[in-house]
C-alpha cells in the first residue's frame, strides 16, 4: 500500500501511546453493529501498473477529439493549449495547495488569482471580477440570484437563444429558492423579440452572444430598455475566445457579465472542471457570489494579496451569505490566466482572428452541399446548419464515418420541436484538410 | 475552513541584521512583479498561423477599443509563474494539517490517468456511442460510492462539496413538494459547516440552530424537541467538526424520519468512517461527497472540487439529470427531465455531467487503494489524530477529551490564557517553524479553536516532528517569548499581511497608474 507509510510498529508504539487497546477502540462511538461493513463487491488494492491498465482500456473505448475532424462547440471548445500551461499548473505547490487561508505563506495563488480577475474585467469590460465559479452554467445561476438581491424583484426573463443547459441550470435554481423565470421560445436565425418580455417586475433579463445558434447580439437596446424598467442585463457566453474580437459585454451596458472559461487554456474533460467567469460594476461588488482577491500590504510594508470581502461569505455569514459556494475553480482559473498570459493582445486578437476566418471558410463549404442551409447573417466561430432530415442521425452517420461534426440542437432541447439543427464549431484546430472531410462526409451522408 | 479571529493585524517590524538587496531578492526567494507590470500589450509568447484575407461576417460588432492584456514572451511567462508557485505551500511541500479541509497526498498516477486522451480529450456532446469508456468510468465510480455508503443512487453533476449540498436539499425540498408537504424549516447543528445553513437558505428555507452539548455531539433529545411537522431536514456533518463521531446518530435519524422529515448528513469528514460504516445504515438520506478531500483529487489553491451526492431509496427518484443507464448493449445518457419516465428528476444543476477530471482521479485512487486499503487509510488517519491529540495533551487545552477523536484533533485556547497570545499567533509562528497552520477559529463552538487534521498520508517520523515543533511553541508561548509569536511569520515571504486595510478600501484588479500631472511652473 504504497500511498500509507505508516508500518506496522509505529501503528503498535502510537497505540501504545495513545493508550487504546486496539484501533477498533478508536471507532468506540461507532454503533457496533454497523461496523465494518462488508465490502465484498469491491476488489482488493491494485498496483501502479495494474490500475493503469484498467483505466487506460476505459480510457481507450472512447474518441478523443484530437483523433478526428472535429466542430462539436455548443458551450465546450476545442483549442490548442500550449504545453507550457499544463506544465506550469502541475508545479506542485500549485497543484496541491488548498484555498489560501494563510495568505504569508499563499502568496503565489493570491496573486494570480489578482491578475485573473483584471484580466477578466478587461476581456469583458467590467469593473471586477471574482476569483472564478465552478463553470458557466452556475454562474449564469448565480447572476440571476445576485439580480434579484441587487433589484429586490425575484422575476428574470431568459432569452431563447440562451443555451438550453444553461437556462436549466438558472431554472432549477430560481425553481428551488422560489423566484420566477420567464423563458423565451428559441429563434435561430437570431432576432428574438426581448424588449417586449421586460416589464416593472423583471429583476434581470439574461441574453447570451454570441447565443446558441452561434448569432451576435446587439445588446445595447435590451440594455437600454432593463435600465429604464430597473432591471439588470446579464449578458452570457460560452466562447470566452470570442472577445478577442467582438465588442466586449461591459461596453454595450451589461451589469453583469458571466460565462464559461475553458476556452482558454482548458482541455475538455467530458465538459469538467471548467472555470466560470464571473464580472459585475464595482457598485455591486458586495453583492457578487465567489471568492475575491484583493491587494493591501504586509506588516513590513511590503504589497501582497489576501483574500477579502468574506464577510459576504457563507464562513462568516452563513445563512445570510449571499451564496453558499465555498470553492472556486482556482486551477483552472490558473490555466485560463496562464494561457492568456502567453497570447497578451496580440496572440488574443489573432486567435480571434483566426479563429473566425476558419468558420467562415467552414459555413461556405457546408453551405456548398446540397440541401444544407447555414442560418446565421453574423457569427464568431460557430453557427448553424438546417439539413434535410433528423440532425441527430446525421451527426451519427457523420461518426460513423469517423467525422464529429457538430451538436444536434434537438440533443440540447428535445422538446424544441427544431430537430433538423445542427450547431457546428471551428476553432483554430481545424484544417483544410479536416473541412474538406467533413463536406465530403456530409454530402455522402445526405445523399 | 478558516476563521481569522481578529481584527486589525498590527505592523510589527522586527530588526534584522541581514543587508538590504537592490533587487529586493533574497537568494532563493524572488519577488515578482505583476503581469501588468512586466508584460507588454505587443509581446505574445504563442505562434498562430496567420488567418490570411477574408470577409469578416462580424455584422459590425467587431471590439473597437483595446483590450489592454499584456503579454509574456514563453521564457518570461515561465519564469513568472514558477516565481510565483514558489510563494506556496502546499501538501507536497509538507504536512498541511487544515482540520475540516482534508489535505492528504495527492498520487501523480491520478494526474497522468486524468490526461489520457479518452478522458481529457473528449467532448460532453459529442455522439454517446464515442464516449462509452467515459460513461462506463462514472458508472463504475457510482457503483463504488454506492458500496461504501450503502445507498440507492448517485447524483454526480455536482461541481463541488456546497453545490451537493444544494442538490441533495433540493432532492429533499422537490420530495417534499411531490408529498404535498409544505415545509419551510431545517434543523442544523451549530458546529456544521457554514455551507450547510447557507445552502438551505438559498433555497429558501428558515435556518433553526441545534446546540451542541457539553461532550460536543448533538443531544437526541434537543433534535426531538426542534422536530415540529414544519421541519423539512436535519442536517448532520459525521464525524462532526469538533472530530467526534455522532454517536446518537441512528436515534436522531429514526426521531428524524418518525416527524416525516429527512436526514440530510455532510460527507466532507467521511474519509473518517471509509470502509468502516456504510452511512446508508446510518438513516441517511443525502450525503455529498468530496472527492478532492476523501479520494485525493488535488483542490489547487482552491477548486476544482467535486461533490457527487448518494441518495436514499426515499430520495433516489429526485436525482438531476443527467443519468446513466444501461441500454442493451451500451451505456447511455438520460440529458431530459421528460425522457426518463418513472424518473421526477429535480432538475439541471449545471450544463454538462459533472467533473469527468476530478472522477478519474478519484477513481485511480480507489483502484490503487482498494476496499482493503480504503480501511486501512481511514484507520491510519483517526490513528494519526488520536495520536497527535495524545502527544499535546499536556501542553494544550483539549475540549471533549473524554471521547475518542476521528480524523482530526481538536485544541482550544484555554492553554493561551495569560501569554497575551491568541490562536492566530500560534498558527503564525507555525508557518516559520516550515508548517501549514492548521484550521483556526472553526469549529466556532469552542473558543479560539485550532483543528488539526494529519490525514492518513504522514509517517510516524513526520507526525513527531510536528508534535515537537507544536510542543517547543506551546512552552515558548507559556515562558513569554512573546516576539517569536507576534512578529511572526518572520521567514515567510510576507510577514503577516493587512486584512482589515484589505477589506475596507478593496482593490480587486490592478489599475493602469495615471501619468503624474506636470508640475506647475
Amino acid at each position: 500500500m504504497r500511498y500509507l507509510p505508516l508500518t506496522p510498529e509505529d501503528r503498535t508504539e502510537m497505540l501504545a501511546r495513545i493508550g487504546a487497546p486496539s484501533v477498533d477502540a478508536l471507532f468506540a462511538d461507532i454503533p457496533a453493529a454497523k461496523l465494518d461493513p462488508a465490502l465484498a463487491d469491491l476488489p482488493a488494492h491494485k498496483t501502479e501498473l495494474s490500475v493503469e491498465r484498467t483505466l487506460g482500456a476505459l480510457s481507450a473505448q472512447n474518441v478523443p477529439a484530437g483523433s478526428v475532424p472535429f466542430f462539436v462547440g455548443a458551450g465546450a471548445y476545442r483549442h490548442h493549449v500550449p504545453a507550457t500551461v499544463d506544465h506550469l499548473i502541475q508545479r506542485s505547490e500549485f497543484l496541491t495547495s488548498y484555498t489560501p487561508y494563510q495568505p504569508e505563506i499563499a502568496q503565489g495563488t493570491l496573486q494570480y488569482l489578482f491578475e485573473f480577475q483584471t484580466q477578466v474585467g478587461e476581456l469583458t469590460g467590467m469593473e471586477v471580477a471574482n476569483a472564478s465559479m465552478y463553470d458557466g452554467s452556475t454562474a449564469a445561476a448565480e447572476a440571476v440570484l445576485m439580480a434579484h438581491r441587487v433589484t429586490k424583484r425575484r422575476k428574470a426573463v431568459v432569452a431563447g437563444n440562451v443555451h438550453p443547459h444553461y437556462r436549466e441550470t438558472i431554472a432549477t435554481l430560481s425553481l428551488y429558492a422560489d423566484d420566477a423565470v420567464v423563458a423565451l421560445s428559441p429563434v435561430p436565425q437570431g432576432g428574438e423579440d426581448i424588449l417586449s418580455a421586460i416589464d416593472g417586475e423583471t429583476s434581470c433579463v439574461v441574453v447570451q452572444s454570441p447565443d446558441v445558434f452561434g448569432n451576435i447580439v446587439d445588446l445595447k437596446p435590451i440594455a437600454e430598455k432593463a435600465h429604464a424598467a430597473g432591471a439588470l442585463l446579464i449578458a452570457v457566453f460560452t466562447e470566452v475566445v470570442s472577445l478577442g474580437l467582438i465588442e466586449p459585454p461591459g461596453a454595450q451596458g451589461a451589469d453583469i457579465v458571466v460565462g464559461e472559461g475553458q476556452s482558454i487554456g482548458n482541455p475538455l474533460t467530458f465538459g469538467g472542471p471548467y472555470v466560470g467567469l464571473f464580472a459585475t460594476r464595482q457598485k455591486y461588488v458586495r453583492q457578487m457570489p465567489g471568492r475575491l482577491a484583493g491587494e493591501t500590504v504586509d506588516a513590513s510594508g511590503k504589497r501582497g494579496f489576501v483574500l477579502t470581502l468574506s464577510t459576504r461569505e457563507q464562513h462568516i455569514r452563513r445563512e445570510k451569505a449571499t451564496s453558499n459556494i465555498c470553492t472556486n475553480s482556482g486551477l483552472c482559473a490558473l490555466a485560463f490566466t496562464i494561457h492568456l498570459t502567453l497570447l497578451g493582445e496580440t496572440g488574443l486578437r489573432k486567435l480571434a482572428r483566426l479563429n473566425h476566418a476558419n468558420a467562415c471558410k467552414l459555413a461556405d463549404k457546408l453551405a456548398a452541399v446540397p440541401g444544407v442551409q447555414v442560418l446565421n447573417s453574423a457569427f464568431f466561430n460557430e453557427f448553424t446548419l438546417r439539413v434535410p432530415g433528423k440532425a441527430v442521425d446525421v451527426i451519427e452517420k457523420l461518426a460513423a464515418k469517423g467525422v464529429l461534426g457538430g451538436v444536434p440542437y434537438a440533443r440540447l432541447a428535445p422538446k424544441a420541436g427544431l430537430d433538423d439543427l445542427i450547431l457546428v464549431a471551428a476553432t483554430e484546430i481545424n484544417t483544410d484538410e479536416d473541412r474538406a472531410a467533413y463536406a465530403a462526409a456530409l454530402k455522402e451522408v445526405l445523399a | 475552513m478558516n476563521r481569522e479571529g481578529r481584527g486589525a493585524t498590527t505592523p510589527i517590524t522586527t530588526g534584522s541584521a541581514a543587508p538590504h538587496t537592490f533587487t529586493g531578492n533574497r537568494a532563493l526567494e524572488l519577488e515578482e512583479g505583476l503581469i501588468f507590470e512586466i508584460g507588454r500589450t505587443d509581446v505574445t509568447g504563442v505562434d498562430i498561423e496567420d488567418a490570411g484575407d477574408f470577409t469578416p461576417r462580424l455584422g459590425g460588432h467587431e471590439r473597437k477599443a483595446d483590450l489592454g492584456l499584456p503579454g509574456l514572451a514563453e521564457p518570461e511567462a515561465m519564469r513568472h509563474y514558477v516565481r510565483l508557485s514558489r510563494m506556496n505551500y502546499g501538501i507536497d511541500s509538507g504536512l498541511f494539517p487544515l482540520g475540516s479541509c482534508t489535505m492528504k497526498h495527492n498520487p501523480r498516477l491520478n494526474e497522468k490517468m486524468a490526461r489520457l486522451p479518452g478522458f481529457a480529450d473528449v467532448h460532453p456532446l459529442q455522439p454517446v456511442s464515442t464516449v462509452q469508456g467515459a460513461l462506463a468510468l462514472i458508472k463504475e465510480l457510482s457503483r463504488w460510492l454506492l458500496s461504501l455508503t450503502g445507498m440507492e443512487a448517485v447524483a454526480f453533476t455536482p461541481k463541488a462539496g456546497a453545490h451537493g449540498e444544494l442538490c441533495g436539499m433540493m432532492a429533499i425540498k422537490a420530495a417534499h413538494i411531490a408529498n404535498g408537504q409544505k415545509r419551510h424549516i431545517v434543523l442544523v447543528p451549530e458546529s456544521a459547516h457554514g455551507t450547510n445553513p447557507a445552502t438551505a437558505a438559498l433555497i429558501g428555507y428558515e435556518v433553526k440552530s441545534i446546540p451542541a452539548r457539553a461532550d460536543g455531539t448533538v443531544d437526541p433529545a434537543a433534535v426531538k424537541a426542534a422536530l415540529t411537522p414544519e421541519v423539512a431536514a436535519l442536517m448532520l456533518t459525521n464525524p462532526n467538526t469538533c472530530g467526534l463521531f455522532e454517536r446518537d446518530v441512528v436515534e436522531i435519524a429514526e426521531a428524524v424520519h418518525a416527524a416525516g422529515a429527512y436526514f440530510y448528513a455532510d460527507g466532507a469528514n467521511f474519509n473518517a468512517i471509509l470502509g468502516k460504516v456504510k452511512v446508508g445504515e446510518l438513516g441517511v438520506d443525502a450525503m455529498h461527497i468530496n472527492l478532492h478531500k476523501t479520494f485525493s483529487t488535488p483542490h489547487g489553491g482552491g477548486g476544482p472540487g467535486a461533490g457527487p451526492v448518494v441518495l436514499s431509496k426515499a430520495l433516489a427518484p429526485f436525482a438531476p439529470v443527467p443519468a446513466i443507464v444501461a441500454d442493451g448493449a451500451g451505456l447511455k445518457l438520460v440529458e431530459d427531465e421528460g425522457e426518463a419516465g418513472a424518473v421526477q428528476a429535480l432538475g439541471r444543476m449545471s450544463a454538462f455531467h459533472g467533473q469527468m477530471g476530478m472522477f478519474v482521479r478519484a477513481m485511480a485512487w480507489m483502484l490503487s487503494h482498494g476496499a482493503d486499503g480504503m480501511k486501512q487509510a481511514s484507520e491510519d488517519a483517526v490513528l494519526s489524530a488520536n495520536y497527535i491529540r495524545a502527544c499535546l495533551g499536556d501542553v494544550m487545552s483539549v475540549p471533549f477529551g473524554e471521547r475518542p477523536a476521528m480524523h482530526e484533533a481538536l485544541f482550544d485556547d484555554a492553554w493561551l490564557e495569560g501569554t497575551g497570545l491568541s490562536t492566530l499567533d500560534i498558527a503564525k509562528a507555525l508557518i516559520d517553524e516550515g508548517y501549514h497552520p492548521m484550521t483556526v477559529y472553526f469549529p466556532l463552538v469552542v473558543h479560539g479553536a485550532m483543528l488539526i487534521e494529519p490525514t492518513e498520508s504522514e509517517s510516524k517520523a513526520s507526525l513527531d516532528l510536528f508534535i515537537g515543533a507544536l510542543r517547543d511553541l506551546a512552552f515558548a508561548a507559556k515562558a513569554g517569548e512573546k516576539e517569536r509569536f507576534l512578529g511572526a511569520p518572520h521567514y515567510a515571504p510576507r510577514r503577516r499581511l493587512d486584512e482589515t486595510r484589505a477589506a475596507r478600501a478593496p482593490v480587486l484588479r490592478w489599475v493602469k497608474p495615471q501619468p503624474l500631472p506636470e508640475a506647475a511652473e
